[in-house]
C-alpha cells in the first residue's frame, strides 16, 4: 500500500482541475483512498489523511467520516497529532453530534498535560466549541487553570472560562474566587482576557455588577498607565499602547459605570483625558475615541463631558473617511433621543450625509434624518428628504416614503403642505409606499374639506401624465369619483383652475379600466369612481354604457361591481342619489395614531353631513335588504336638515326605519341646521369607539320600572368629547307575552341637547328573554343636573300602552 | 463577541472558516453564500461596515483575499478592523510577505496562528511577538516530537527557521570572536 499522497500535493494537483466535474472526481478518489486507509487504522498517516479531509471539507465537500478520526489523533501522544486533531474537532465536530462527548475525557488528560502548548490545545478547543455537558465536567479544571501563575495558561484559561459562563450561566459563581488577582497581572494577554471575563460576569448578573464596581479604581489606574506610558514595542500600534486592551477597559468601565453616580464620578477625569490626547489621525485612535464616546454617553457623566463627546461625534462626520462618518452616523442615532438639542446643530452634516455615494451612509443618514426632523426644520427637511426620494436607490424607497409620510402627518404646517407632500412622494416613489398609505391618504384628503378642489385638480393632472404608479392611481380616482363634480366647476382658490369637462374625466377613467398597467384593485376603484360620477355629473347615459359593459368582464371582482350597479340603475334608482352621495369625514382608525392627528389637521368639520356610506374598496350595496342593514345596523344620526330627501326614498322598510328615529326626541330641539353643533360631529367620528369608552364607573340606573316593563341606563363617556354622556337603554320585560312595537322617546331640558339612535329592535320578549337596547347621547356643556322624561308606547296582550315617566335619579357623575 | 471570520478570495472561493458558535453545516453554507455575494457588490472605495440581521460585517480586501468578520450589535467596528490588521500582519510575519497561495497550502497553519490570536470570539493575546513566540515554539514541538523517517510536509519551513536561526547564531558568534581578535590585534600594535 502506497503512502497516501501529501497534503501539498493533494492541493496542487486539485487546483490544475479545469472544471466542477474532474474536481469532484479526484476528490471522491482521494476520499476513497482516505477512507480504506482510515479501515486500517493507519496510525503513521492519519494525521495526513485528517489533513487532507479538512482540505477537501473547506472545499464544501462532505467529511463526517473523519470525526472519530480525529478524536485517535487527539488521543495520540504526538503533538503534530493532537494538533491537526483538535483542529479537526473544531472545523467537523460540534455539540450536535454525539460523538464529541468522547472527547471529553481526552481534553480532561491534555489539560493537565505537562507541554502548556499541549494544555494550550485543550483549553483552546474547549472554548471554541465545548458544549454544555463537557463545559459542566471541566469547568473545574479550568477554574484551577485560571489560578496558575503561567500567564500563556492563565489567558486561555480565563477565554475558556468566558466561554463556560456562556454556555452554562449557573457556573459563574464558580470562577469567582479566582478573579481576585486577575487584574494585577502584568501580562497584557492575561489583562485582556481577565477584563473580558469581567465583563461576561457583570454582563450576566446585578450582583457580580455591584461586586466588582470596587475594581473601577484598579481599572482607571490601568487605563492611565496605557496612555501615560512611553513606547512600549510589544503593544505599539501605530503610536498607541495596547489599544486592545483600552477599548476593552472603557467598555467594562461603561457597564460598571452605568447608572452609578461614584462610579461615573471615578472616571470622569480618565475619560476626559483619553478623549482629549488620543491621537486622531489613524483608524487605532479614533477606534479608542468611539469607545470613549459610547462609554460617555452611557454613564452619569456630568455635561461638559457629554458635550466634548458630541463634538467629536460632530468632528468624526466631517472626517474623510468613510468608516469614521458611518460610525458617527451610528452612535448620533443612538443619542439622538437623549441629547436631541445637541444633535441638532449638526443638523446641515448629517443631511449632507444624504447625497453620499456610500449606501451604508446614505442608509444610516436617512435615519438620523427622520429623528431629527421637528416642527421647526420640517421645511427645510421636507425638502432635502424629497430630493433625497426622488435619487435614492429602490431599497430605501420604501421606507424613505414611510418616513416622510410619517413625518409629514405629525408635523405638517399646513394641510395644504401636507397634500402637496403626499403628492410628491406618490409621484416619485409610488410604486415602494406600503399598502396602507392609500386608505390613511383617503382619509387625510376627506378631511382637509377646504382642499377637496385642489387636491381633486392636482391628481386629476397627475393621472394625464402617469398611470403607472397604482397606489397614486387609485387615490386619484377615488378622489375623481368623489369630487368629480368640483373638478368640473373648475373652482380652486390655491392654483389656477383648469377647465375639465365630464367626457375628458370619463375618458381618462376608461383608459384606467382599459389600461394594462392597472392592478385589478385599480380597476375596481375606476369603476366605483366612474359610477360615484352618475350623481354628479350629468353624462349618466355614457356611464351606464360603461357599466353594463364589464357586466360580463373576466375578472370577478369587476363583474360583480358592475352586475350591481347596473341594478342600481335599473331597479333601484331611487336609492342611488343617497347612496352615491359624499362620504363624510372619516375619522383615523386606532392603529395609526391618536385622534389628536384628526386635530392637527384642522377642523373637524365637514360641509355635509350624511348617511354613512360603505367604504369604496368594500363590496357597494345594492341589493335592497344589504341597503337596509347599512342603515338599520349604523348608528346613523339624521339630522333633520336631510329630513327633506326622505320622501325620495320610496322603500316600504326604509321609511319605517327613518319613522322611528324621527321619532326619536320630539321635545328636544333638533340642532339648527345653520350651525352644526359640535357634538353631532363627536358622534360621526367617534362611533365606532362606543365600545372603547371607558366607562368610567359611572354606575348604571334603573329608570322606569312599571307593568313588567323594566327599561335601565348604563352610561358611558363619550371620547373624545367629555360633555357628552353616552347612554343605552336596556328595556327588558318580566310578563308572559311579548311587547310589540316598542318605542321609547326621551326629551331633556332646553339647556341639553338628545340625540336618539336607532333600536336594536322594536319588540320586547317576554319573561325576560332579551332586551331592547338604544342609544341615546346627551350633550351637557352646562353641565346641570340631569333631568329627562321618558315616554313608552307599546302593544300589549293585544291593546296599546303609553306611558309618561320623568327621570330624576340620574348619578352625578353622569352629569358633571 | 466575534461571530465568525471568513476569508474568500475574488472569486468567492474560501479560505478560511472560523466559527465562535455552533451551526449547522447547511447554514453555515448559507451565511458563506450571503457573505460572498453581499461583499463582493461592494463598490470599491465604499465603507467597510454593514449591517447584516442582527449583526454587524466588517470586511476589508488585502490584495486578492477578502477578510470578512462578523460581531454582535455592541462591539466597536473600527476595532474590528484593526483586529483583521492584526491577524493579517501575525500572518505576514509568519509567511514572510503573505499572499493567497501561501494561506491556500498551508490552511492549517493559517488556522494555529488564528487560535493564538482569538479564541470563543474574543482576543487572545494582544502582542504580536507573543502570538509569534508561541506559533514558532509550537512548531518546534512538532518537529522534536515528529518520530524522524517521515517527511513530515510542513517540516521543510520549520526546519528553515531552525537552520536559519543556528546560522544566525554561529555568524553573530562568529563575528564575536573576529571582533576579539581584531581587538587584539589592535591592542597589540
Amino acid at each position: 500500500m502506497p503512502a497516501p499522497i501529501r497534503l501539498r500535493e493533494l492541493i496542487r494537483t486539485i487546483r490544475t482541475a479545469r472544471t466542477q466535474a474532474e474536481e469532484r472526481e479526484m476528490i471522491q478518489k482521494e476520499c476513497a483512498a482516505i477512507r480504506s486507509s482510515f479501515r486500517e487504522e493507519d496510525n503513521t498517516y492519519r494525521c495526513r489523511n485528517v489533513a487532507k479531509l479538512l482540505y477537501m471539507h473547506m472545499l464544501g465537500y462532505p467529511a463526517h467520516f473523519g470525526q472519530l478520526e480525529c478524536l485517535k489523533l487527539i488521543a495520540s501522544q504526538k503533538f503534530t497529532d493532537k494538533r491537526i486533531g483538535y483542529l479537526g474537532a473544531m472545523l467537523l465536530l460540534d455539540e450536535r453530534q454525539d460523538v464529541h462527548l468522547l472527547m471529553t475525557n481526552c481534553i480532561k488528560n491534555d489539560l493537565n498535560h505537562s507541554t502548556q502548548y499541549v494544555q494550550g490545545l485543550a483549553l483552546c478547543t474547549l472554548g471554541c466549541m465545548g458544549s454544555s455537558e463537557m463545559c459542566r465536567d471541566l469547568a473545574g479544571e479550568v477554574e484551577k487553570l485560571l489560578k496558575t501563575s503561567n500567564s500563556y495558561l492563565r489567558k486561555k484559561a480565563a477565554l475558556c472560562a468566558v466561554h463556560v459562563i456562556r454556555k452554562v450561566p449557573e457556573l459563574m459563581e464558580m470562577f469567582l474566587p479566582a478573579t481576585k488577582n486577575l487584574l494585577s497581572e502584568k501580562n497584557h494577554g492575561v489583562l485582556h482576557t481577565s477584563v473580558v471575563l469581567l465583563t461576561e460576569m457583570c454582563e450576566r448578573s446585578p450582583d457580580m455588577l455591584a461586586h466588582f464596581r470596587k475594581l473601577v479604581p484598579q481599572l482607571v489606574r490601568i487605563l492611565k498607565n496605557l496612555i501615560m506610558s512611553g513606547y512600549s514595542p510589544e503593544h505599539d500600534v501605530s503610536g498607541i499602547s495596547d489599544p486592545f486592551l483600552q477599548v476593552r477597559i472603557l467598555r467594562l468601565l461603561r457597564i460598571l459605570g452605568k447608572g452609578d453616580d461614584d462610579s461615573s464620578e471615578a472616571m470622569n477625569d480618565i475619560l476626559a483625558q483619553v478623549a482629549t490626547n488620543t491621537e486622531t489621525s489613524k483608524n487605532v485612535g479614533n477606534a479608542i475615541l468611539y469607545e470613549t464616546v459610547l462609554t460617555i454617553m452611557d454613564i452619569k457623566s456630568e455635561s461638559g463631558l457629554r458635550v466634548l463627546a458630541i463634538n467629536i461625534l460632530g468632528r468624526f462626520l466631517l472626517n474623510n473617511d468613510k468608516n469614521i462618518r458611518y460610525v458617527a452616523l451610528t452612535s448620533l442615532l443612538k443619542t439622538v433621543q437623549t441629547d436631541h438639542n445637541a444633535v441638532q446643530r449638526h443638523r446641515s452634516t448629517i443631511v449632507d450625509c444624504l447625497k453620499d455615494l456610500d449606501v451604508s451612509i446614505k442608509r444610516r443618514a436617512m435615519e438620523l434624518s427622520f429623528a431629527l426632523v421637528n416642527g421647526n426644520n420640517i421645511r427645510g427637511m421636507m425638502k432635502e428628504l424629497l430630493y433625497f426620494l426622488d435619487s435614492c436607490d429602490p431599497e430605501f424607497k420604501a421606507d424613505c416614503a414611510s418616513g416622510v409620510f410619517l413625518a409629514a402627518e405629525k408635523y405638517a404646517p399646513s394641510k395644504r403642505w401636507h397634500i402637496d407632500t403626499i403628492m410628491r412622494v406618490l409621484t416619485t416613489a409610488g410604486s415602494y409606499v406600503r399598502d396602507d398609505s392609500v386608505p390613511n391618504l383617503i382619509q387625510l384628503i376627506t378631511n382637509s374639506v377646504e382642499m377637496h378642489a385642489y387636491t381633486v385638480q392636482r391628481l386629476y393632472k397627475a393621472l394625464l401624465d402617469d398611470i403607472s404608479q397604482q397606489p397614486l392611481v387609485q387615490v386619484a380616482s377615488w378622489c375623481i369619483g368623489e369630487y368629480g363634480d368640483l373638478l368640473i366647476s373648475g373652482q380652486c382658490e390655491e392654483e389656477e383652475p383648469i377647465q375639465v369637462t365630464e367626457d375628458e374625466v370619463l375618458d381618462v377613467l376608461e383608459g384606467l379600466l382599459v389600461s394594462n398597467l392597472s392592478s385589478p384593485v385599480t380597476r375596481g376603484y375606476s369603476l366605483t369612481a366612474i359610477m360615484k360620477l352618475s350623481t354628479r355629473f350629468s353624462s349618466v347615459n355614457r356611464i351606464k354604457k360603461v357599466v353594463s359593459i364589464y357586466g360580463s368582464s373576466i375578472d370577478v371582482e369587476l363583474q360583480q361591481r358592475a352586475v350591481e350597479y347596473n341594478a342600481l340603475f335599473k331597479k333601484y334608482d331611487h336609492m342611488r342619489p343617497a347612496l352615491l352621495e359624499r362620504m363624510p369625514i372619516m375619522e383615523k382608525t386606532a392603529s395609526n395614531g391618536p385622534t389628536e392627528i384628526v386635530q392637527t389637521n384642522g377642523e373637524a368639520e365637514p360641509s355635509v353631513v350624511e348617511p354613512k356610506h360603505p367604504p369604496p374598496v368594500g363590496q357597494p350595496a345594492s341589493q335592497g335588504n344589504d341597503l337596509l342593514d347599512l342603515l338599520g345596523g349604523n348608528d346613523v344620526p339624521v339630522i333633520p336638515t336631510t329630513m327633506p330627501t326622505k320622501p325620495a326614498s320610496a322603500g316600504g322598510e326604509l321609511l319605517d326605519l327613518l319613522g322611528d328615529l324621527s321619532l326619536g326626541g320630539p321635545a328636544p330641539a333638533p340642532p339648527a341646521p345653520a350651525s352644526q353643533p359640535p357634538f353631532l360631529l363627536d358622534g360621526l367620528s367617534s362611533q365606532p369607539l362606543f365600545n372603547d369608552i371607558a366607562a368610567a364607573g359611572i354606575p348604571p340606573m334603573t329608570a322606569y320600572n312599571k307593568n313588567g316593563l323594566k327599561i335601565d341606563f348604563t352610561f358611558e363617556r363619550a371620547n373624545p368629547n367629555p360633555n357628552v354622556a353616552v347612554i343605552t337603554i336596556h328595556a327588558s320585560n318580566s310578563t308572559e307575552a311579548d311587547m310589540t312595537d316598542f318605542v321609547f322617546q326621551a326629551a331633556v331640558p332646553k339647556t341639553f341637547q338628545l340625540q336618539l339612535l336607532s333600536p336594536s329592535s322594536n319588540v320586547v320578549p317576554a319573561l325576560n328573554q332579551g332586551t331592547v337596547t338604544q342609544v341615546i347621547r346627551v350633550l351637557n356643556q352646562q353641565k346641570q343636573q340631569l333631568r329627562m322624561r321618558i315616554k313608552l308606547t307599546y302593544i300589549h296582550k293585544g291593546s296599546a300602552v303609553q306611558d309618561l315617566a320623568e327621570v330624576n335619579n340620574f348619578p352625578p357623575q353622569s352629569w358633571q | 463577541m466575534m461571530r465568525f471570520l471568513l476569508l474568500f478570495s475574488r472569486q468567492g472561493k474560501l479560505r478560511l472558516q472560523k466559527w465562535f458558535t455552533p451551526i449547522t453545516e447547511r447554514e453555515k453554507k448559507k451565511i458563506i453564500r450571503d457573505m460572498t455575494t453581499l461583499v463582493l457588490a461592494r463598490q470599491p472605495r465604499s465603507c467597510n461596515f454593514l449591517q447584516w440581521k442582527d449583526l454587524k460585517i466588517i470586511y476589508k480586501r488585502y490584495a486578492s483575499l477578502y477578510f470578512c468578520l462578523a460581531v454582535e450589535n455592541q462591539e466597536n467596528e473600527l476595532l474590528a478592523l484593526e483586529v483583521i490588521h492584526r491577524y493579517v500582519e501575525l500572518l505576514d510575519k509568519y509567511f514572510g510577505n503573505v499572499c493567497e497561495l501561501d494561506i491556500i497550502f498551508n490552511f492549517e497553519k493559517a488556522y494555529f496562528i488564528l487560535d493564538e490570536f482569538l479564541m470563543g470570539g474574543e482576543i487572545q493575546e494582544t502582542s504580536k511577538q507573543m502570538v509569534n513566540r508561541s506559533i514558532e515554539a509550537s512548531d518546534m514541538l512538532q518537529e522534536v516530537r515528529c518520530t524522524g523517517t517521515n517527511a513530515h510536509p510542513d517540516l521543510n519551513h520549520t526546519r528553515s527557521i531552525v537552520i536559519s536561526h543556528v546560522v544566525f547564531i554561529c555568524l553573530f558568534a562568529g563575528v564575536g570572536i573576529l571582533k576579539r581578535l581584531g581587538f587584539w590585534c589592535f591592542t597589540k600594535q
